[in-house]
């Protein structure tokens, strides 16, 4: 039980972070050309290095590794020797980069002029970037940024670059291929192209993971990935996918390495450059595929101002303290190394682990700006039906309100505090012009269209649903601050009574269901339980004694904020728990899914029934799908002509959909499922 | 003879022959005619010993000609003289009397270690530090009518209280003593041990085998909540080689005698045994066999399991030998692998009978410089493959292939100095060797002229293809005459707020580069992490190779000013270390023994049902724990 584990929560307040320096101010300051062209001579691994691209290509298809493989598959397929050797050097001449330092002179020197055109200034915490060069001289280092935008990676090299460190090799996905010029210069500024979905091909498999090793054992150059497998649409930190992790950490777990170095680093952007294009993608509107042509369309982009972008070098995290006392390392010697082997048990969960370690350090990292809170009001504002704005003075009162709870939560928040918090919020408002408006000093959301006669109800509310995404999308860079608090309020307000049992059991059954939703680590639920206890009784919500949970007179306010910011999820999931039950036909499969749930959402948005747009996004209804298949409420029926096809157990559906509502006490339904 | 028969005009051999009598020859003599009496008081003995030990090194009272709390003779140090320069005392060894010009700055630039930071031991055993011993009378009465010698004394008692463990010593010079034997007893053969053990049963009083007290293991330390009165049983009196058979070239030899006795008396006769572990000087039969111990020649000669025909030990449930000589037999499982490896914990070795070999007509040394450690360990790879290893080839590392090289004395000539520079420039400037990557490897090659000029070119071509280059036979020579006087060097380190110690374990090839790159990069992670002021010294180096792996030695050490605990600091560095070994597929032990130093691995590394394995044959051998020393289990 939660009261028997002792945990002593470091006041996050006290939470250490570096300082920021700009790097666009020197870039301001001198030309553009001489720095492309400027002497680059980055620190390099102590270790021996290998530092030509073709003599990876030569080690990697030498490697006892991929000989093993190449011989395992031809004796499999009949296919010869020599044939599968090919084949394996034209997937490898296929996803191997070519890094051509003229082709990354070239990109310092553009991308000096596009970021100094769109952004106001690009900060970066250089104490981290002291720590990055230390630690590339004594370990192989894996960067592994958060991933909100394209602009991610090329940021990230153009940063190695501007601080001489070593160009990192980076995983791509293949789709860039698409774009012929685009790829290739790609490719030849660090990248290397991994197919989206290999499953069982072995080989390919085998030169991608003798790739990726080789280039670490080697100290080649670092390895740079996206833990989060793509791009955020919603900002929110996704689940970490673990098969390149995998592979990262295995050099160190089969004692070829002595240490891997990972470094999560965050990249926030004030304003995301694809914002109303994740909005509209979760609406429905199919991913274009990325092609040169769009990327040039997306000129006018040039003329717009994004604000600032922070980047935070996160403290590099060592594979080996985190393997400590977990792996035991010598089971790796017992076969040949060269074997590939599904990773075990212990590995598998210590993998696990330590990646969602690593999300949580990327999000706590993340610099949140004054319009990260401002659109968490407006939409709450939204939400509680108050369509007609909110007066700027009292939006104003708070926004300062919730500054300083977010402060007290140990967010990392910039607001500067030498200029008044009126012209804080007004100069935020207007850096956003296209999703608020403000008029006779009311505040909106950018809800209202020019009057289109041939607009349907369901356009209209789509293209309201677009604003609304979007801001969510904001709100959703601070839900990480309010997770644990919220799902500890929200218990609170759902258990049937305050027994601090009773209000345990309703927030585990709350994260519970909300672990594919945003990132809760394994394993981690009494600790979570603890910080949002602590959290809200150091703010003075709450009064928590041995048995009770209670809340304070003055915490009212805190508790209504934090139950209302998880409002939309909350619904949502229920939404698609009485779609399951009432309109799922026979043939429902995973991939018609999300039309027919969003067809369903709509109907109730239009009828009334249900508050929030956002409840539309494709994401939230996949993670409460997801969810479900854990819990067992739906099953994917295997094999068979139905294959593919989704079984709803309807009773329990029903259960989970009347707990989240409140209506049923969590002890029961805990009973009932778990 | 064999050792006669090759002209012996050779320098090469001369050089050989002499390594042995460095060894033995210079030794005095113990005090007292008491060998002979002795001898004759053994009735037990059915015939007299075919080879008599006269010339025995270990006297009773050991501490006569061995230090008290260091390593080796008491004559022989490494010491600063007047001038500040580091000078080999003694004439025993080839080192002896000779000034080491290099060594001062080494251990100033390695270890931060000056002259001006003394940490001076206690110069001698204070008796009333010694507990007073608790002796069982009635043990003592029944052993005083068996006419076995025994003592009491606490200087006696104090010297077999330790194996060579770093703290072990480090107490010692401390003047610290713990729980040691109430008593020594000294049986002269075999049927002495068969009345001491008799006895020990009868009155329930705790029995420790002391051999020649270099256990690495712990496994010589008293058991600290041990209560029975412990029995040091010192088996160095049991000396003598009893019989030689020519026909199927086996010895019989009482299990007391040490390594350096061993070969003499072999020699004489034109036999040697080949086993030469590094602590040969001092280490008994029964010892190795014990211990399951590895000599440097094993290539040839095999190591101690291949070694041994037939062993006799003494336990409480008596005697355990087998019936016949034979070389090899289908006999359920070999008992010989309960006692090899028994650490004491079983009974007493008293005879072993053992294989000998003609003396090698023809010996050679010879080194070998590669670019780096990665070439070196890819070339002894190679050899093992092709199975053409000579009788001893061994790899450095560059930390230590520097550290032989700060050991290197005075020399006389400038001619000498002249060609060292020459060498020097060869290798780093013409062939463009990095000074702080390269390594070498010392070899020795034995057997008949012909053959090991023959060996010794297959050799060179292989290491040539790993860009080796032949660096002459003394620095082979040097090296392998370093192992004699590396122990000795600990001690002067401790003067000098340096400690140290040196570990092994074996791995498969593909582990080699990985284990030594992390084992020695963890120690110096865990130097720093426990606030070790200077950077240590951690190196390694290869010293035996298999078929299907090789033998790795690390040595490590530190300058402990500014550690309030530095023997804490140190354990916890080595116990990290073992850690990482096992980590990256190393064996707990090559050579050394588990004692009680690494029990806490050992069911990890034989799994449960092999710990019950063999704690139901210890059950069963010794229900009452009278061979007490709490080894292995």
């Amino acid at each position: 039980m939660a009261s028997k584990v002792v945990y002593s929560p470091r006041d996050p307040m006290l939470k250490k972070r570096d300082d920021f320096e700009d790097v666009l101010e020197e870039r301001r300051r001198s030309g553009d050309l001489r720095y492309a062209l400027r002497c680059y001579s980055p620190v390099l691994y102590k270790g021996p290095t290998t530092s030509k691209a073709s003599e990876l290509k030569t080690m990697v298809l030498q490697s006892d590794q991929l000989h093993y493989v190449v011989n395992q598959v031809s004796r499999e397929s009949g296919v010869p020797l020599d044939d599968v050797q090919a084949e394996a050097s034209v997937i490898l001449e296929e996803m191997a980069h070519r890094l051509q330092l003229s082709t990354v002179r070239f990109f310092a020197f553009t991308l000096s002029k596009v970021f100094k055109a769109i952004f106001r200034s690009i900060c970066v915490n250089e104490e981290g970037v002291q720590r990055l060069q230390q630690v590339v001289q004594e370990h192989p280092v894996v960067l592994l940024p958060s991933h909100r935008s394209y602009m991610d990676f090329l940021l990230m090299s153009y940063l190695m670059y501007t601080y001489d460190l070593p160009l990192p090799a980076i995983a791509a996905g293949m789709d860039f291929m698409g774009m012929k010029v685009v790829g290739e210069m790609l490719r030849m500024s660090g990248a290397f192209f991994i197919r989206r979905s290999f499953g069982g091909d072995k080989l390919y498999w085998a030169v991608f993971s003798e790739y990726v090793k080789t280039i670490l054992r080697n100290g080649f150059a670092p390895l740079e990935f996206f833990l989060e497998g793509t791009r955020s649409r919603t900002s929110k930190s996704l689940t970490p996918k673990l098969g390149l992790l995998n592979i990262a950490m295995d050099p160190f777990l089969k004692g070829e390495v002595f240490d891997v170095s990972l470094v999560p680093v965050s990249i926030s952007y004030e304003r995301v450059l694809e914002e109303t294009l994740y909005a509209r993608e979760l609406l429905g509107v199919p991913k274009p595929k990325e092609s040169t042509s769009g990327l040039f369309k997306a000129r006018r982009v040039l003329s717009e101002d994004y604000g600032s972008i922070h980047v935070y070098f996160g403290p590099p995290v060592s594979v080996r303290s985190l393997a400590e006392g977990r792996v035991n390392r010598s089971q790796f010697s017992l076969t040949p190394r060269h074997i590939p082997r599904r990773p075990s048990e212990d590995v598998h969960s210590f993998v696990n682990d330590a990646a969602y370690r690593l999300v949580r350090a990327q999000e706590e990292n993340m610099v949140l700006k004054p319009w990260v809170l401002l659109a968490s009001l407006l939409l709450q504002n939204q939400g509680a039906g108050q369509n007609r704005g909110v007066p700027l003075d009292e939006l104003i009162q708070q926004a300062v309100w919730l500054r300083d709870l977010c402060r007290q939560f140990g967010a990392f928040l910039h607001w500067p505090d030498q200029i008044p918090s009126s012209e804080v919020v007004s100069s935020s408002l207007s850096l956003h012009g296209g999703l608020v408006r403000v008029s006779e000093d009311r505040v909106y959301l950018a809800l209202e269209q020019e009057p289109h006669c041939s607009l349907t109800a369901e356009e209209e509310l789509l293209s309201q649903a677009v604003v609304v995404l979007s801001c969510a999308s904001y709100r959703n860079q601070v839900l990480h601050v309010f997770l644990r608090p919220a799902l500890l309020a929200a218990a609170i307000h759902t258990a049937s009574s305050s027994q601090k049992q009773e209000v345990y059991s309703s927030f585990l059954f709350l994260r519970n269901m909300f672990s594919n939703e945003f990132i809760l680590c394994p394993g981690a639920a009494v600790q979570d339980f603890e910080e949002a206890c602590y959290l809200l009784t150091k703010v003075g919500a709450l009064h928590i004694n041995q048995h009770e949970v209670l809340t304070a007179e003055r915490g009212h306010r805190t508790l209504a904020f934090l139950t209302s910011i998880l409002d939309p999820f909350l619904q949502g999931y229920q939404m698609v728990c009485s779609f399951l039950c009432e309109d799922a036909t026979q043939a429902l499969t995973e991939r018609r899914f999300v039309p027919a749930v969003r067809a369903f959402i709509i109907k109730h948005l239009l009828k009334g029934r249900l508050r929030y747009p956002e409840v539309l996004s494709s994401d939230l209804q996949r993670n409460a799908l997801a969810a479900l298949l854990r819990l067992g409420a739906v099953q994917k029926v295997q094999g068979g002509e139905e294959s593919g096809t989704l079984k709803v157990n309807r009773v329990m559906l029903n259960s989970l959909e009347d707990t989240l509502g409140g209506r049923l006490s969590t002890q029961k339904a805990l009973r009932a499922h778990l | 003879m064999a050792s006669n028969s090759c002209g012996g005009g050779s320098d090469r051999q001369m050089a050989a022959q002499h390594r042995l009598s460095v060894i033995a020859g210079h030794l005095q003599r113990p005090s007292g005619s008491n060998t002979a009496v002795l001898a004759a008081e053994c009735k037990g003995q059915g015939s007299k010993p075919f080879v008599s030990s006269e010339n025995r090194t270990v006297p009773r009272r050991r501490q006569e000609i061995m230090k008290w709390n260091g390593w080796g003779y008491s004559d022989s140090k490494f010491v600063y003289n007047k001038k500040g320069q580091a000078e080999f005392t003694g004439k025993r060894y080839k080192l002896s009397g000779m000034i080491i010009p290099g060594l001062k700055d080494w251990m100033e630039n390695t270890f931060g270690a000056t002259l001006q930071h003394k940490a001076a031991a206690t110069p001698a055993l204070n008796s009333s530090a010694v507990p007073p011993p608790t002796l069982n009378e009635a043990f003592v009465e029944e052993l005083k009518s068996t006419g076995v010698p025994f003592s009491a004394d606490a200087e006696d008692r104090v010297f077999r209280a330790h194996g060579h463990c770093l703290h072990e010593i480090f107490a010692l010079r401390e003047g610290k003593i713990g729980r040691v034997p109430d008593m020594v007893v000294w049986p002269n053969c075999h049927s002495d041990v068969v009345k001491i053990v008799e006895l020990a049963c009868k009155h329930n009083v705790c029995l420790i085998p002391y051999g020649g007290g270099t256990s690495v293991s712990s496994a010589l330390e008293c058991p600290p909540e041990e209560t029975r009165s412990i029995i040091s049983l010192d088996t160095s009196q049991m000396n003598r080689i009893l019989w030689i058979d020519e026909k199927n070239l086996t010895a019989h030899i009482e299990a007391g005698i040490i390594g350096q006795d061993l070969e003499n008396l072999l020699n004489e006769s034109g036999y040697c045994t080949g086993h030469e572990p590094d602590s040969m000087e001092f280490s008994s039969l029964g010892g190795w066999v014990a211990t399951r111990a590895s000599g440097m020649k094993k290539n040839i000669y095999g190591n101690i399991e291949d070694l041994v025909i037939r062993i006799k030990m003494v336990t409480p449930q008596g005697v355990i030998e087998k019936s016949c000589q034979g070389p090899r037999m289908s006999t359920g499982p070999d008992i010989h692998h309960f006692i090899m490896g028994s650490e004491g914990t079983l009974g007493v070795i008293t005879e072993v009978t053992m294989k000998i070999r003609p003396v090698p007509e023809y010996q050679k040394y010879g080194s070998v410089v590669f670019p780096n450690f990665e070439q070196g360990v890819a070339c002894l790879r190679e050899v093992a493959r092709q199975r053409c290893a000579p009788a001893s080839i061994r790899l450095m590392d560059n930390e230590q292939f520097k550290f032989g090289h700060a050991l290197k004395p005075q020399v006389s000539s400038i001619f000498t100095s002249f060609l060292d520079g020459l060498k020097k420039f060869y290798i780093t400037k013409f062939k463009g060797f990095d000074p702080n990557r390269l390594c070498v490897a010392t070899l020795l090659f034995e057997g008949n002229r012909e053959k090991v000029l023959q060996h010794e070119k297959q050799v060179y071509d292989i290491a040539a293809k790993f860009g080796g280059l032949a660096a002459g036979e003394d620095n082979g020579q040097r090296g392998y005459m370093l192992t004699f006087v590396i122990a000795y060097l600990r001690d002067l380190g401790m003067d000098y707020f340096v400690i140290g110690e040196s570990f092994e374990t074996s791995v498969p090839w593909d582990r080699v580069l990985d284990i030594c790159r992390n084992v020695k990069a963890r120690i110096i992670h865990e130097c720093k992490d426990k606030g070790v002021q200077f950077p240590p010294l951690s190196t390694c180096r290869v010293t035996q190779t298999y078929d299907a792996g090789a033998c790795v030695y690390f040595y490590f050490a530190f300058n402990y000013r500014g550690l309030s605990d530095p023997v804490h600091v140190y354990e916890q560095v080595e116990h990290a270390a073992r850690e990482e070994i096992l980590a990256n597929g190393g064996s707990l032990s090559h050579h050394h023994g588990v004692g009680k130093l690494r029990k806490e691995w050992m069911r990890e590394a034989v799994s449960s049902v092999g710990m019950g394995m063999l704690q139901s044959v210890k059950d069963y051998v010794d229900p009452n724990n009278i061979f007490g020393s709490r080894n292995l289990l």
